[in-house]
């Protein structure tokens, strides 16, 4: 059950990348102008996100078990060290360059971009760059 | 500044959806939804696997779904070069990795969690994003 209910979140996620049209890295860029002509937009996308999960979120996190897995993966690290800040900044300006982050470089593999397919080859390169180098950060 | 392009309405709904499904994924699965961390663990590790695979097909699916269904047709333009196109999917691989999550990851799922971590994390990347986007501006 819980492969179906990982299938039916990515459709869902990619869904609401489409109608808040955040596949599109024109838009992101866009917020990013921030300076020049500004599209406030993505923000709004944070903020719809953050009101329907957050409440829930809180709502729920004490539940003994989740409803299709054994256990709830809790995330407690809090360790706020230079690893986030330089990880935090280098995302930044990757992010800035084109317009791409992670979820929407995936879903936009839908459309047969050539150029959104050439980032997310690179993408995962540098995931298996810091798998070789012994980096990662584990979760949030 | 002068705020261009701004659709409010829509990315709002879309960001609900993806709330929505960051709620499903957590209550059914268990999980914090980031999809850098989804994609990086699909290609390092074997826990999960398949439901993290299973979640990167649905991300592709959702778009095409979305298309089929409302019969719109979704358009993105990126313009960069080949060779910036690899640098910043190397920058965001890398990056969210070395920082522990995403605009997903740190942005919404830590963010909901009221997460220092993720905040800090979330300030970073927005401003750094913006910098980029400004230094680019000043070279076209």
């Amino acid at each position: 059950m819980s492969k179906i209910v990982s299938l039916f979140c990515g459709i869902i996620f990619g869904i609401g990348l489409v109608i808040s049209e955040m596949i599109n890295p024109e838009k992101v860029l866009g917020f990013l102008n921030l300076f020049d002509n500004w599209d406030p937009s993505l923000a709004f996308v944070m903020i719809g996100a953050l009101i329907v999960f957050s409440p829930m979120y809180h709502l729920l996190k004490n539940k003994e078990k989740p409803i299709f897995t054994e256990s709830f993966t809790h995330l407690n690290n809090k360790e706020i060290n230079k690893n986030l800040i330089i990880g935090s900044s280098l995302f930044g300006a990757g992010w800035g360059l084109v317009g791409l982050c992670p979820g929407p470089a995936v879903a936009s593999l839908a459309l047969f971009n050539l150029s959104s397919t050439v980032f997310v080859i690179a993408m995962f390169v540098g995931f298996y760059l810091i798998k070789l180098l012994d980096l990662s950060t584990q979760a949030r | 500044m002068n705020i261009v392009n701004f659709t409010p309405l829509s990315a709002l709904i879309g960001g609900m959806t993806i709330g929505f499904s960051i709620f499903l994924f957590f209550i059914l699965n268990g999980r914090m939804t980031g999809v850098s961390g989804i994609a990086s663990s699909f290609l390092i590790s074997k826990k999960n696997r398949i439901d993290n695979l299973l979640f990167l097909i649905g991300l592709v699916l959702g778009p095409i779904f979305y298309s089929f269904f409302t019969k719109q047709k979704i358009e993105i333009l990126i313009t960069n070069s080949l060779f910036l196109l690899i640098i910043a999917g190397l920058l965001v691989g890398l990056g969210t990795r070395i920082s522990g999550g995403c605009t997903s990851g740190h942005g919404i799922s830590g963010m909901s969690r009221f997460s220092l971590r993720s905040i800090i994390a979330t300030v970073i990347f927005m401003v750094v994003g913006i910098l980029t986007v400004f230094i680019k501006t000043l070279y076209e």
